[in-house]
């Protein structure tokens, strides 16, 4: 291993890390302003308020950092980093094009990736028990009990797609693709995706950080760097699901361009997907705690093991 | 990913020396991404003022003073779901390892029986659980 090389890798997947976030970010503002018929905002930067998250970064870098009183002080700010890392670390395993076009092919990729991201949900934990309010405890509370539920559909979906192409490989799926996966893996891509959604914390799923119950759960007294982390992990954690999605169930970089051009593929099938992911933000209302228990266990975790059955059947008749 | 050094060829993790390579890049991505958030807190540390008052320490609670302790007494309704996602979830573990070799030659029928074996059970279990209530909210 050259470890120039190496390095080079994981500074562009950091770089990656930092900035398509706030891409999906500025996406989302001007998209939910526009579905719900407003503006957005329009004045940092001048054309179109392209570089209001880049304000809003400098803002949060030159705020006072305040730890309460009553907090525990070492996990409170620990906790942040805690959310941040596991999607950067994740970043590094989804392929993005041809010919080895990833930051570094894992082997168990699938595992790794479902293994990793769910370490980010421990920050959510730590912030709601480290903040010693009432609030953020309800809210981490919320953030163990959705990741418990929510973990296991995505695991048997991903399951699903490992069993397709013999192999637990990111890279090893690519290139197993073919386009009729897509509709032979359809319920496993919306078990995924509905999972993912609901692991982000993204609304209809948003119930542990819901405004008007419990403030903000986890993250109400967090302010300055430490809540822009909590954000950046967010969108992280977006551009993480919507890139395995793609590359699970919507053939990555497959497309009919050549395949020198298969980046760009990923990346478009990873804005279509976050378009969706702001799009359903804007269109549901929220669950309410136990309708989202409910949804999981007798809705995706039977549809995810029907598709494991589905999966079995047709790979075994198609390869005999 | 684009840049530069991804475009050149990845080491195949299924040869030679490269297993160990892969969670090697892993652990130093881990080491980027720890010294990225150390710059970013010291710099935060350098820029921001510091101005405490008591009254800004203390615990939110939607403005007035707080109640009690933060570490409050909370009825977990959900922990039901704790113990049938550990169930669960160690189940569906064994489905990776399964799923890379239940197609190749020599299993086939045989090792499709098994997974519906496999799902029955899941699938019993589920309805056990639901039927027993847990799944309720109550």
């Amino acid at each position: 291993m050259n470890l120039l090389d190496t390095l080079l890798r994981c500074v562009a997947v950091l770089v990656v890390f930092l900035v398509l976030p706030l891409v999906i970010g500025q996406t989302e503002h001007k998209v939910m302003a526009h579905m719900q018929g407003r503006l957005g905002p329009m004045y940092a930067g001048g054309f179109h308020g392209w570089a209001q998250l880049v304000a809003d970064g400098v803002k949060f870098a030159q705020k006072e950092d305040v730890v309460p009183a009553g907090a525990d002080r070492r996990v409170f700010q620990l906790a942040p980093a805690v959310a941040l890392l596991p999607y950067l670390v994740v970043l590094l395993a989804v392929p993005v094009g041809p010919h080895g076009l990833v930051g570094q092919a894992v082997d168990a990729g699938i595992f790794f990736v479902l293994a990793v991201m769910g370490i980010g949900v421990l920050g959510s934990l730590m912030a709601g028990w480290a903040s010693a309010n009432k609030f953020s405890l309800l809210g981490g509370l919320r953030t163990a009990a959705q990741l418990m539920s929510y973990e296991l559909p995505m695991l048997l979906a991903a399951a699903s797609v490992a069993m397709a192409a013999g192999t637990a490989s990111l890279t090893g799926i690519m290139d197993a693709f073919h386009w009729w996966w897509v509709p032979w893996q359809a319920i496993g891509a919306f078990v995924f995706f509905t999972a993912g959604l609901a692991e982000l914390q993204r609304p209809p799923f948003d119930m542990p950080v819901a405004d008007s119950e419990i403030i903000f759960g986890a993250y109400t007294e967090y302010t300055g760097i430490r809540f822009a982390f909590f954000l950046l992990s967010e969108y992280g954690g977006i551009l993480v699901l919507c890139a395995l999605t793609s590359v699970l169930f919507l053939g990555g970089w497959h497309g009919p361009l050549p395949d020198s051009l298969g980046w760009l593929w990923t990346l478009l099938k990873i804005f279509a997907l976050a378009f969706v992911v702001i799009w359903a933000r804007v269109t549901f209302p929220r669950l309410r705690e136990d309708q989202l228990m409910r949804f999981a266990w007798t809705v995706l975790i039977p549809l995810a093991l029907l598709q494991l059955a589905l999966t079995g059947v047709i790979k075994v008749a198609i390869s005999q | 990913m684009e840049g530069p050094g991804a475009a050149a060829l990845a080491a195949d993790p299924t040869m030679g020396s490269g297993y160990f390579d892969a969670y090697a890049a892993i652990g130093l991505l881990a080491v980027v991404g720890v010294l990225f958030v150390a710059v970013a807190f010291s710099a935060n540390r350098l820029l921001r003022p510091v101005i405490y008052s008591p009254e800004k320490l203390l615990t939110y609670e939607c403005g007035v003073d707080p109640v009690g302790e933060g570490w409050a007494h909370t009825q977990i309704r959900y922990y039901i779901y704790a113990f049938l996602y550990v169930i669960f979830a160690v189940d569906a573990i064994y489905l990776f390892p399964w799923a890379t070799v239940f197609a190749a030659a020599g299993y086939g029928a045989g090792t499709l029986v098994e997974m519906f074996v496999f799902l029955g059970f899941l699938a019993v279990g589920l309805l056990y659980a639901w039927k027993k209530g847990v799944l309720e909210w109550t």
